[in-house]
């Protein structure tokens, strides 16, 4: 066909659809009626042929007919009047012997979506559902809830509904299903279809009839059934047994899905379930198509949430191939390390090394991040493949290696040695701010421990000129005034010189203040700098959570089996984690701790001390007070190990109120022994209820807010209360 | 509480569309009319905006989410309003395109175009208001009146050079390859000729360790039935009667067969499964997967492949690499269209190499970085040899580190690496008429990695 502009395309199809020789000819006149709905597919308008298409309607060539139908679907709503004119061979077609004839008609008279057609609509959608042919019934009770749609501020029909409650006896099963989501959607306002026992018993019988299609509705439905007794609730679920182990993906995660509802308060059955479904889920991972496998991804990842030793023992089926897009590579590594155990780390590693010269710079980044996140557990392992890999001498790779180590290094300090002998020479790999920018953080931290650190930041204080990122000059002004303080001599010189430049000639306000901020500290004298930048490199007795503890089901079930897991930076940002330059500022600026303890200084920020009576909190385990404090989104950001003195707790929350949220920063202290010398090793003792620990809550807000931080304390001191008293 | 209410109220397709690669609007359907035909535009800006790393399957565009998955080329959207089951969805479309593919003989662009109006009839038995009403073959036979084109006219003599599964089988001796590539419906007027097509399709994925020893070994299989016959009687499938299912179990008395997991299609009785192993099942026409069986972590045979390399740098700067690659299958198989990649370290340009014979190729792809050694063809029990050498002028100071792991991607036709075979095929009543039964075994991988 020659190239033509719609409207010269239009005419010419106008001319051949008017041409009687044409349309004499079933075969020329269903090809030119192709023609046209090509050009339809293809983007052009064709609206003005309708009164054309409107002719060929009338035919007894089906096919034509569907083609025909395709066209008036499309473009009705355009042509109302005129589109009551296919009316009448709709509806005669509804009276038609063939029963593919008359669902045809039957479907399209509705799919036309003109409100004003409904009265003609009605009397043949009645018909429909008494009909003897099951395809005219599914038509005809989907053609219900169409018609409900399109005028949704009509009364519903009682009949029909009642109709409809009927048919879901229907011998056929799409019958039955579609009378489901037709009375879903006409009693939408009523909040769906009512679902009792006589229903649910009857639909759980017939699921062995019905397609995968098919039962996943049933199973959805049924959520909202609610049984009304133990027994009957163990005899639902022996039912779907068989269902929560379906080869079929879509009825296995639909299975999964009612068994989480169905017994929130039964939870040895819902982590029963969550095995049963280990064989399926490992089985869609290996699919043959790819977004099958990265959907059965992602919802691990949420099962893991609350089992993480689920699937320990088959972790070589998280593996990438080499063939892998590289999001799917991604979600294995963040599998892989929630994964590793003493057993598997060894190979684990060993093949994580492998994806960390990918030629994809996304992959390998992800790669090192994760050896770096289990370095947290397993340290000289993961340091001295990180170490190997930067002998490689390559930007991205090293980049990624040192905002790695300044990770590691802040959780676990006992590898800053590793960590220090490694970074010298390389400041010539790296060129990305990131990178730069956590070499500078680690040279902050540990560099009298580093031999070359004054020369490596000479180099960057003679290109700061030309240094692009405030990041990085920031971080260097902060790194250069540590390294001061603790080598003065043989950095003096370069100090004056960046102070100089960031002050005279820098035109970034955040980065000159911040030169002038150290000019003036430095003005007070070297007692008062030592004070103020000494921070800590890493709090030795406060050891952030590593592994998180397991989560209730209820967390995530109600997002299982949506799109919710799919979607983009829904995996943990924890375990991909890049720069975290907050670590810096809460280390260099002041040390949360320390502003707290010295409120006396900073008057406005503290807002309320107390002290509560709690014999448990500093005995109990990490996880136990964590699980608690999340039951009440309380959020714990870190705490000291649990009869370590004295024993501290961090926490934050967002307090709701009046359409707005408000931060709430909190510190738990317990002084223990040290305060009360004379009750010493009385937590040991038998009888440790003789006298109650006192623990004093500080908490912080900004605007202070009177009412909700009483709310808060007051929650607070209902989640201590409640901790088990836990001796060892 | 709400939540669950919520999220079981409807979970239908709104619009379902077809975009080619370049993003030419093949088919569009809007099922419920709830949102407008200009997001096919919005779908192919987003999802042609995406870097590498970012998941593709599921985007958003207000209250509508996109879900596709890409098969033949093409993309195949779905959009719903309503926070759909993603399975579902994605099941969904692949079935689709599995459907598209039996109607219409392959699955491209071009097979597309040429059947809009057969798709479109499809659709519209398959999805009702944006309910999935049947995805089954042997329901929408009867309802599917459009004859399928064929972009050429089929004969089962015309020994077109696709291979088998789209390989290269110049000597083939089972049915050539393009004989299942042919619509389902083309059987009703061709009368007579009735064919079965039974596959036995192994993927496996492998990561050999540098000291040689065995890492990891996935097979995951499925049997696959394809049927072109026009009255489909009872079909019986006999497996080895060795075949095992789990790690105790063990039967009869030659070489076990054994797999971890075995799931069946709904439609297969397994009355005289664990007695015999026979599948009995009624095939629909079309395509069906019939059974599908993973093995993981142990292979009944040793690996097809070794690799043997040497690499050295010498003295002019050059990186030599001498691979030696033995290839340990039985001496009447062989394994075809071999690609070696093996990736080199950064900074190399250019790379001179000795191949042991004229039919194979390499090249340098400096993309990714990786040399491909393509063998068209090699026998079991043979052995080849490669000499690479690269010039690189501006090594890194371990180049030795950056080389490797070398990833093999092959076939191999006529079998499987779990030992799966089928005993017989069966169908009663005897077909009237000639009919064909055609058994094809072939193991793929595209993952076969060996660490140096």
């Amino acid at each position: 066909m020659p190239y033509l502009g719609s409207e010269d395309t239009v005419r010419e199809l106008r001319r051949h659809l008017s041409n009687p020789n044409v349309q004499s000819d079933p075969l020329r006149y269903r090809s030119s009626i192709l023609k046209v709905i090509r050009a339809m597919s293809q983007g052009v308008d064709v609206a003005g042929l309708f009164s054309e298409m409107v002719k060929a309607c009338a035919t007894v060539d089906i096919v034509q007919k569907k083609l025909v139908y395709v066209f008036l679907c499309s473009y009705a709503t355009l042509n109302p009047e005129l589109s009551l004119l296919v009316i009448n061979t709709l509806r005669k077609d509804c009276q038609d012997p063939n029963p593919m004839v008359r669902s045809l008609a039957l479907r399209n008279m509705v799919n036309l979506r003109l409100p004003s057609l409904a009265e003609y609509v009605e009397q043949p959608l009645s018909a429909g559902l008494r009909d003897r042919a099951a395809c005219v019934r599914r038509v005809a009770v989907l053609g219900w809830a169409k018609l409900h749609n399109l005028q949704p501020a009509s009364e519903i029909d009682a009949a029909v509904v009642n109709e409809l409650y009927g048919l879901l006896r229907d011998p056929d099963p799409v019958v039955m299903v579609n009378c489901l989501r037709a009375l879903e959607e006409i009693l939408k306002e009523e909040g769906g279809m009512a679902i009792n026992k006589p229903i649910t018993h009857h639909l759980l019988n017939r699921l062995g009839q019905l397609d995968v299609w098919g039962q996943c509705e049933v199973l959805r439905v049924l959520q909202r059934y609610r049984p009304q007794s133990e027994s009957e609730l163990f005899d639902i679920l022996s039912l779907l047994d068989a269902s929560l182990v379906s080869p079929h993906p879509p009825v296995m995660a639909a299975t999964l899905s009612l068994f989480l509802v169905l017994c929130p308060d039964l939870p040895a059955v819902s982590f029963a379930a969550l095995e049963r479904v280990r064989g399926p889920l490992l089985a869609a991972c290996g699919s043959a198509s790819r977004e099958t496998r990265f959907t059965a991804l992602c919802h691990i990842q949420l099962l893991l949430r609350s089992l993480p030793g689920l699937m320990g023992a088959h972790y070589k089926r998280f593996f990438c191939g080499y063939a892998e897009p590289a999001y799917i590579k991604q979600r294995k590594m963040q599998v892989l390390v929630e994964l590793v155990n003493d057993d598997n780390v060894a190979m684990l590693l060993d093949e994580l090394r492998g994806y960390c010269t990918d030629v994809n710079a996304d992959t390998a980044q992800a790669a090192i991040s994760a050896i770096g996140r289990i370095g947290r557990s397993y340290s000289d392992q993961c340091l001295q493949i990180l170490t190997g890999l930067l002998g490689l001498q390559q930007e991205h790779i090293t980049s990624a290696v040192v905002q790695t180590m300044r990770d590691l290094v802040w959780v676990c300090p006992q590898c800053s040695d590793t960590v220090c002998s490694a970074l010298e020479g390389c400041e010539e790999t790296l060129q990305d701010s990131q990178g730069r920018q956590a070499l500078l953080w680690l040279l902050a931290v540990h560099g009298e421990r580093v031999r070359s650190a004054p020369y490596t930041l000479e180099g960057f204080i003679d290109g700061v000129r030309g240094e692009a990122s405030p990041g990085v000059k920031m971080e260097l002004l902060t790194t250069t005034m540590r390294l001061f303080v603790c080598r003065p001599a043989e950095t003096q010189d370069m100090l004056g010189r960046l102070l100089h430049h960031c002050i005279e000639e820098e035109t970034d306000m955040c980065v000159r203040d911040q030169a002038l901020l150290y000019y003036r500290l430095l003005r007070c004298g070297m007692e008062e700098t030592r004070r103020v930048l000494g921070g800590r490199r890493s709090e030795p007795s406060l050891g952030v959570l590593i592994g998180r503890p397991a989560e209730p089901i209820s967390q995530w079930a109600s997002s299982f089996n949506t799109l919710e897991p799919l979607k983009q930076g829904a995996g943990e940002t924890e375990t991909t984690g890049r720069a975290s330059p907050q670590h810096v500022t809460f280390d260099l600026d002041s040390d949360l701790s320390d502003t707290l303890n010295s409120g006396a200084e900073e008057l406005d920020y503290v807002c309320l001390e107390e002290r509560i009576r709690c014999p448990a909190v500093p005995h109990c385990s990490p996880q136990s007070l964590q699980a608690a404090m999340q039951l009440v989104n309380i959020q714990t950001l870190a705490f000291t190990a649990a009869h370590a003195s004295p024993w501290r707790v961090y926490l934050y929350t967002h307090a709701q109120q009046a359409a707005r949220s408000a931060l709430i920063l909190g510190q738990l202290l317990y002084a223990g022994e040290d305060e009360d010398e004379d009750e010493a090793g009385l937590s040991e003792g038998p009888s440790p209820r003789g006298r109650e620990e006192e623990v004093k809550v500080t908490l912080k807000q900004r605007p202070r807010d009177e009412k909700a931080l009483q709310g808060f304390l007051s929650i607070l001191t209902a989640v201590l209360h409640t901790l088990p008293f836990n001796t060892h | 509480m709400t939540k669950h209410f919520a999220s079981t109220i409807a979970a239908m397709i709104s619009q379902v569309f077809i975009l080619s690669s370049q993003g030419d609007h093949l088919i569009y359907k809007d099922f419920r009319g709830e949102a407008g035909s200009d997001v096919v535009g919005v779908f192919y800006e987003k999802v042609t905006a995406l870097t590498g790393d970012q998941p593709p399957v599921v985007m958003n565009h207000g209250d509508l989410h996109f879900v596709h998955v890409r098969q033949g080329g093409l993309y195949w959207v779905a959009t719903t309003t309503a926070d759909s089951s993603p399975f579902t969805l994605i099941e969904f479309l692949n079935r689709l395109a599995a459907l598209v593919k039996d109607y219409c003989g392959s699955l491209c662009e071009k097979s597309v175009q040429m059947n809009f109006a057969l798709i479109y009839e499809l659709l519209d038995e398959v999805v009702d208001y944006g309910y999935i009403q049947t995805t089954s073959s042997d329901v929408l036979k009867n309802f599917i009146q459009t004859e399928a084109v064929c972009s050429k006219p089929f004969s089962l003599f015309d020994l077109s050079n696709v291979g088998l599964f789209g390989a290269e089988t110049q000597q083939s001796k089972v049915a050539p390859s393009s004989a299942a590539t042919r619509p389902v419906q083309s059987s009703r007027e061709q009368g007579g000729k009735s064919e079965i097509f039974v596959d036995v399709i192994e993927r496996m994925s492998v990561v050999i360790g540098s000291n040689g020893v065995v890492m990891k070994a996935d097979v995951e299989g499925e049997i696959r039935v394809k049927c072109f016959m026009p009255s489909c009687s009872e079909m019986r499938i006999g497996l080895n009667e060795e075949f095992s299912i789990g790690k105790s179990q063990i039967r009869g008395y030659g070489a076990a067969v054994r797999v971890d997991e075995c799931s069946f299609h709904q439609a297969v009785r397994l009355d005289e499964f664990s007695s015999s192993r026979i599948l009995r099942l009624c095939p629909s026409p079309g395509e069906q997967t019939v059974m599908q069986y993973q093995l993981s972590d142990e292979l009944p045979s040793a690996p097809p492949f070794r690799l043997y390399p040497t690499i050295e740098r010498d003295s002019g700067g050059r990186l030599l690499m001498y691979l030696k690659l033995r290839c340990d299958l039985l001496p009447r198989s062989a394994a075809i269209n071999v690609c070696v990649t093996i990736p080199v370290p950064r900074g190399s340009v250019s790379v001179s190499q000795e191949l042991s014979s004229p039919d194979q190729s390499a090249e340098l792809k400096l993309q990714s970085r990786a040399i491909e050694w393509r063998i068209p063809r090699f026998p079991g029990g043979t052995q080849l040899s490669a000499l690479f050498k690269l010039e690189a002028p501006a090594l890194g100071p371990a180049p030795l580190m950056e080389v490797g792991p070398v990833v093999l991607a092959f076939e191999l036709p006529h079998l499987t690496v779990t030992g799966l075979q089928i005993r017989f095929l069966r169908l009663s009543p005897v077909q009237p008429g000639p009919s064909q039964r055609w058994i094809r075994y072939v193991t793929h991988s595209d993952s076969y990695v060996i660490r140096v």
